[in-house]
């Protein structure tokens, strides 16, 4: 199967958070980017189910240039190749912007000749991308990719299973989390986009040799142009959300904080449980 | 004129969920602030849509609220949800009616759908909102508003009309609720909004005046239209659910803080002294620190005891939602910023490893 996966470089929210000048979004200087939680399970799946049925996987990023950092790092997991989104036009896009130059990507990727000069492309059997990411949390880029390539969709995947069949696998259960503790288990015909839940697998760490083998890896690098994409139609541009400006939420806007010492601030607070609160 | 504003409320078991009254609320409060813009008339009370199978008993609830009418959408093919079978419906019914807005309950099934449903109507996607502003009374301001990027009059749709609408300025979460943003929408066309749990409290929805009872009217399925796009086998429970959460007195929550499964002794030994259950924010259970059936949040168990202590969680809005229903609340984080202070009752700032074993002997020394 030939897999495409789609990953997103997000800050890492445990490092010291600033805002930006124009208090739209942070300071990225010195800000820490990593891979977002969701996509990293998403990658793991997808290298599991190309072993299982000897394909390959492809993985595609929209972003400046420190995004190939996180390519990179996908190729020393077992990516077979990569493609950069790299174009300013890109900036500030919504889910909807940002799914429409996806779509393109990675039909303009199956369109292209393999490598070894055959004459059309391979399609994808399958796209996985995370379920959300963790800075915009829209958990919408998956579904509209699927919609340009008129393919069905499934948010949330906790589990997928192939269907074997004569040939590929056409088809797959997915279980999809639903609240309360229940799941949705699907049949879905392929080719299909999941949106994959965080915790699905357990995500590997590179190896010395693949980290070596990734930098002999091919990261294409795409722009609007190169996807037949207006600029009008893509990044801020081409959302109709504008982002006016962020806060950090007022920090115990109604917790009494309570200070000192730990041995101090327990005594105050068990104090204040029994005598104001009375639940002790 | 007003715009018309939609709600899509969504059924669990053939009835309305708190998150689908939610949303009426919402819808009605939008409306209402839309219609306040224009003379009153169509954007001044908004409309319900059902989709399902035997929808009769949840149209008349919905009918005896403040809405102008409830369409509905009753076929047998919409017995069981999937994304094709809703989009089927509700594009070409955007597609006739072109609403300004409609509102849905930030639901997994929300999130599951309504993006390909903005893909394919053309529409804005607005998701996980905890609130709006309502436009400024002078309605010249949204078109003379300043710093909109050059591009932005190449927006899809966008046709540079001032509306009512435009003028909104609507608040959600980013970052896992580390940061609020408040965002606008630019250009003309449909919008699709989702609210998110407990941001428009259900008991806010308005009863319909006195002989203004909505207008049930069918709207019209069209089954090759509304197809599925997946074949629904069945539904599982994820766990036997051994640890009911929901009818502890006391919780002790823990999340990514403590570090490590063998590092939860002392939080055990707080929950012993305080005769709680151990509880987990999900980064916790997905790393097989703890089962997941102790997980609290939008995935796994929503509970409100009468005193929750929350131990290294930052509190990402998917675990709000599922215990700010607490009576006490009481927050252990390093993070002064953490978003989990903005619902607690009583914050403590500091390293959880000293705190809670701290926490316990003083619990201990008042207990006796």
């Amino acid at each position: 199967m030939k897999i495409a996966i789609s990953i997103k470089q997000v800050p890492n929210s445990e490092a010291r958070l600033r805002l930006s000048r124009d208090g739209k979004w942070l300071d990225e200087e010195d800000l820490p980017f990593i891979v977002n939680e969701s996509d990293e399970y998403a990658l793991e799946e997808g290298l599991r189910l190309a072993e299982r049925t000897g394909g390959e996987v492809v993985v595609f990023s929209l972003g400046p240039e420190r995004v190939r950092e996180a390519l990179r790092k996908a190729l020393a997991v077992g990516a077979a190749r990569a493609v950069h989104l790299a174009d300013l036009a890109f900036a500030g896009g919504d889910a909807l912007a940002t799914g429409r130059a996806l779509a393109a990507a990675l039909a303009r990727e199956a369109a292209a000749p393999a490598a070894g000069g055959g004459p059309g492309g391979t399609p994808f059997d399958l796209v996985l991308t995370g379920s959300q990411s963790d800075d915009a949390g829209f958990g919408a880029t998956g579904s509209v990719i699927a919609g340009h390539l008129g393919w069905p969709h499934v948010w949330l995947v906790m589990g997928v299973e192939l269907e074997p069949g004569d040939g590929p696998p056409r088809s797959a259960k997915v279980t999809r989390e639903m609240e309360s503790g229940i799941n949705e288990v699907s049949r879905v015909r392929l080719p299909a986009v999941l949106e994959i839940q965080a915790g699905i697998n357990h995500p590997r760490y590179a190896s010395l040799k693949g980290i070596m083998q990734a930098k002999k890896k091919e990261i294409a690098v795409w722009t609007a142009a190169d996807l037949g994409l207006e600029p009008a139609q893509v990044g801020a541009a081409g959302s109709r959300l504008e982002v006016l400006s962020v806060a950090f939420p007022a920090a115990g806007k109604g917790a009494q904080m309570i200070e000192g010492d730990a041995k101090t601030a327990a005594a105050a607070l068990v104090a204040r449980l029994r005598q104001d609160a009375r639940v002790l | 004129m007003g715009e018309r504003v939609w709600v899509v409320p969504q059924l669990r078991d053939g009835r309305l969920t708190r998150a689908a009254w939610e949303a009426v609320a919402a819808a009605q409060r939008l409306a209402a602030a839309l219609g306040d813009g224009g003379e009153a008339g169509a954007g001044a009370r908004a409309e319900a849509v059902l989709l399902g199978s035997g929808l009769d008993g949840v149209a008349q609830e919905l009918a005896g609220r403040d809405l102008a009418a409830v369409h509905v959408a009753d076929h047998p093919a919409l017995a069981t949800y999937t994304p094709g079978a809703w989009i089927g419906v509700l594009a070409p019914a955007i597609a006739a009616a072109r609403p300004g807005f409609v509102v849905f309950p930030h639901t997994y099934q929300t999130v599951d759908f309504a993006p390909r449903l903005a893909q394919q109507t053309g529409a804005g996607l607005l998701p996980e909102v905890t609130g709006f502003s309502p436009p400024a009374p002078a309605p010249a301001g949204a078109a003379a508003e300043v710093g909109a990027p050059a591009g932005a009059a190449a927006a899809p749709a966008g046709n540079g009309v001032a509306t009512a609408a435009a003028g909104l300025v609507w608040t959600r979460p980013v970052l896992g609720g580390k940061l609020q943003s408040r965002v606008r929408v630019r250009g003309a066309g449909t919008v699709l909004v989702s609210v998110q749990s407990g941001s428009f409290p259900a008991d806010g929805v308005a009863p319909a005046p006195a002989g203004a009872a909505a207008v049930v009217e069918a709207l019209a399925v069209d089954p090759e239209q509304a197809r599925p796009d997946r074949e629904v086998l069945g539904y599982e429970q994820v766990t036997a659910q051994q640890v009911d959460l929901t009818k502890a007195d006391v919780i002790v929550a823990v999340g990514r803080g403590v570090g490590g499964a063998d590092k939860l002794g002392p939080v055990e030994e707080l929950a012993r002294a305080l005769g709680a259950e151990i509880g987990a924010s999900r980064p916790v259970i997905d790393s097989g620190w703890l089962p997941r059936e102790r997980q609290i949040g939008s995935s796994g168990q929503t509970v409100s005891p009468r005193l929750y202590v929350a131990a290294g969680i930052s509190g990402a809005i998917q675990h709000l939602v599922g215990m700010k229903g607490s009576s006490v609340i009481v927050a252990i984080n390093k993070d002064p910023s953490a978003p989990i202070f903005t619902v607690a009752d009583y914050g403590l700032v500091g390293d959880l490893h000293e705190l809670v074993p701290a926490l316990t002997a003083a619990v201990k020394a008042a207990k006796g």
